[in-house]
């Protein structure tokens, strides 16, 4: 960022405006986890008694060593999802660097509306197409796998990860390609050594953006097309902890919290690349 | 002419592999969806091709009020959303110490898998418990527990603001780089010129912004519309259907009551609602395009 300028310069009153509503905003954004976090704190007990109270009395960490009792899965539901997440990127990656570059690059007929048809599937979530999608699974006879949630999952996150990484690949000056192309290089030779290790920043924040949309939106094609447990990823391994008579908030808080800390680690050391690369591939140039 | 050719088969080559996956996973399973909502597909082995009665089964009385609902829903979840997306954003944008840090910490509603995030609002609305019932309880805006999510009116407004919780990260981190891809000397010769901040705001910062907040309230309609996993979890559709969505209402006809058929007839109307909103999305912005080449 530039120097702060005179015309950013604010006046006392206008800093405590700014700062009261980003202290607004924020809170709107952040209680719940504040309130998660208090919640696997709290003794079971105190959770269910009235008046309610905002700080724990004698809270602890003991939601967190019982949750791996109550519910002996849990881990296995957190390497379901990172299993299936991980598979995802993957797939997805390899559909979507080749796609993003010729629509980057190459002026066809139809290129236009082919780029059009990719985003429209954006328009349709998973639930609409459930049923046909369940039919199709069936008849590959993955419902009830790991792939009856990864097949569907790549299909939606492509347009995206199309549009993003072409918007990073337009950047990249046409001359490099067209150097390569007089030396004699082929196209293939061209995308391999000179395009993928200059978009390898684009590529990353595609990868992130991918695995955090995956591991965001397992829940309606585990739902409907899994019901075995050893498959089942977080968002529905969660509901082990809805008892028959009430719900164990605490561990279930708890199990969230120690479910997202994998996530989120990953995330807060890549946070500079993903937003950088958010806002490049937001904004039309 | 054969150098072009060998690179429009290479780019087409390079586009298969992307184009067949989708092709099968979300193109086939569309046109499968029209076919089948001419039919009566269930767990019977066979189907039988019933023409248009799906159709009108869906026109009785209760599902002109699930497509109202839907819409009026979604209005809201979506106008709250951008309000205060574009809230947030100016206040992102300010530069103040500690910016970077709070552009951070917009992000955990969208990061964190939708679950979480709707398991935590589950337990504010608790009307015994929770939070939110028993802040307004201790203030004395409330005289007893307020279930949220057991009565039909605030259920609505409940799961609304839980979508709204949701999709307010991508809003605000998306106009904060809209806001930020505006040239400063605009801000810097109107400065000059002893415009006020808010006039500023007012005349240069939002009219700049429209292209930027027409699409973004575009994807955040579509999001919207297809939302399922917010209603879902924290009420089902209920209490007595009062927060079922045309999503929620085709998810439960077709894998609740095995009622493919019927369910897909709901899924073909969702999409051709879907359509028409792309549609008037490209009308406005092809508009607003030709607009500035004048």
């Amino acid at each position: 960022m530039s120097q702060p300028l005179m015309v950013n310069r604010y006046r006392w009153y206008e800093l405590i405006g700014i700062y009261a509503g980003i202290l607004a905003f924020l809170t709107f954004i952040l209680a719940p986890f504040v309130e998660g976090f208090l919640v696997s704190l709290k003794p079971l007990s105190q959770l269910f008694s009235s008046p309610y109270r905002f700080i724990p009395q004698n809270g602890s960490f003991e939601a967190y060593r019982t949750m791996w009792v109550s519910v002996p899965g849990f881990a296995r539901y957190i390497f379901n999802s990172f299993f299936i997440s991980t598979i995802v990127t993957a797939v997805v990656l390899m559909l979507v660097v080749p796609a993003a570059y010729a629509f980057a690059r190459f002026k066809f007929r139809g290129s236009g509306h082919l780029l059009g048809a990719f985003l429209a599937v954006n328009m349709f979530s998973g639930a609409v197409l459930l049923i046909p999608l369940f039919r199709l699974m069936r008849s590959f006879g993955v419902l009830n796998t790991y792939f009856a949630i990864i097949v569907p999952g790549v299909a939606f996150l492509i347009p995206s990860a199309i549009w993003l990484l072409r918007t990073y690949m337009m950047r990249i000056p046409r001359e490099l390609d067209e150097a390569a192309f007089v030396d004699g290089a082929s196209h293939f030779y061209t995308l391999r050594r000179v395009i993928l290790p200059i978009a390898m920043p684009g590529i990353t924040v595609v990868a992130i953006t991918t695995f955090i949309g995956s591991y965001a939106q397992q829940f309606i094609y585990a739902l409907t097309f899994n019901s075995k447990t050893e498959y089942a990823p977080l968002p529905v391994g969660l509901f082990a902890y809805f008892g028959r008579q009430e719900v164990i908030w605490n561990e279930l808080m708890a199990a969230s919290f120690v479910g997202i800390a994998p996530a989120m680690i990953v995330i807060f050391f890549l946070q500079r690349y993903l937003v950088s690369g958010l806002t490049a591939g937001a904004v039309k140039q | 002419m054969s150098v072009q050719r060998s690179t429009v088969i290479f780019a087409w080559i390079l586009l298969l592999p992307a184009l067949f996956y989708v092709t099968v996973i979300v193109a086939y399973p569309l046109v499968d969806t029209f076919i089948l909502s001419f039919t009566d597909a269930s767990l019977k082995k066979t189907t039988k091709w019933v023409g248009w009665i799906n159709y009108e089964k869906i026109f009785n009385a209760t599902f002109a009020e699930v497509i109202i609902r839907t819409f009026v829903w979604t209005f809201f979840s979506v106008s709250i959303k951008m309000i205060i997306g574009v809230f947030g954003a100016s206040m992102l944008n300010a530069a103040v110490p500690g910016r970077a840090l709070f552009r951070v910490l917009t992000t955990p509603p969208w990061i964190v898998p939708m679950a979480i995030g709707i398991f935590m609002w589950g337990w504010m609305y608790n009307g015994q418990f929770g939070m939110i019932s028993g802040v307004l309880q201790r203030v004395g805006f409330a005289d007893g527990p307020i279930a949220f999510l057991a009565q039909g009116s605030t259920a609505f407004w409940a799961t609304i603001i839980t979508d709204v919780w949701i999709g307010v990260p991508l809003v605000t981190l998306y106009m904060l780089a809209a806001m930020q891809s505006i040239p400063q000397d605009l801000y810097e010769a109107a400065w000059t010129d002893g415009a006020g901040r808010f006039y500023r705001f007012r005349r240069i910062t939002l009219p700049l912004l429209i292209p930027s907040l027409i699409t973004m309230s575009m994807l955040s309609l579509i999001a919207t519309f297809n939302s399922f996993d917010i209603i879902w979890i924290l009420t089902r559709g209920g209490p007595s259907g009062e927060t079922t969505t045309m999503i929620i209402d085709t998810y439960r006809t077709a894998i609740g009551s095995n009622k493919y058929g019927e369910g897909a007839a709901r899924a073909v109307l969702i999409c051709i609602f879907l359509s028409i909103f792309c549609l008037a999305y490209f009308r406005v912005t092809s508009r607003l395009s030709s607009g500035e080449n004048r």
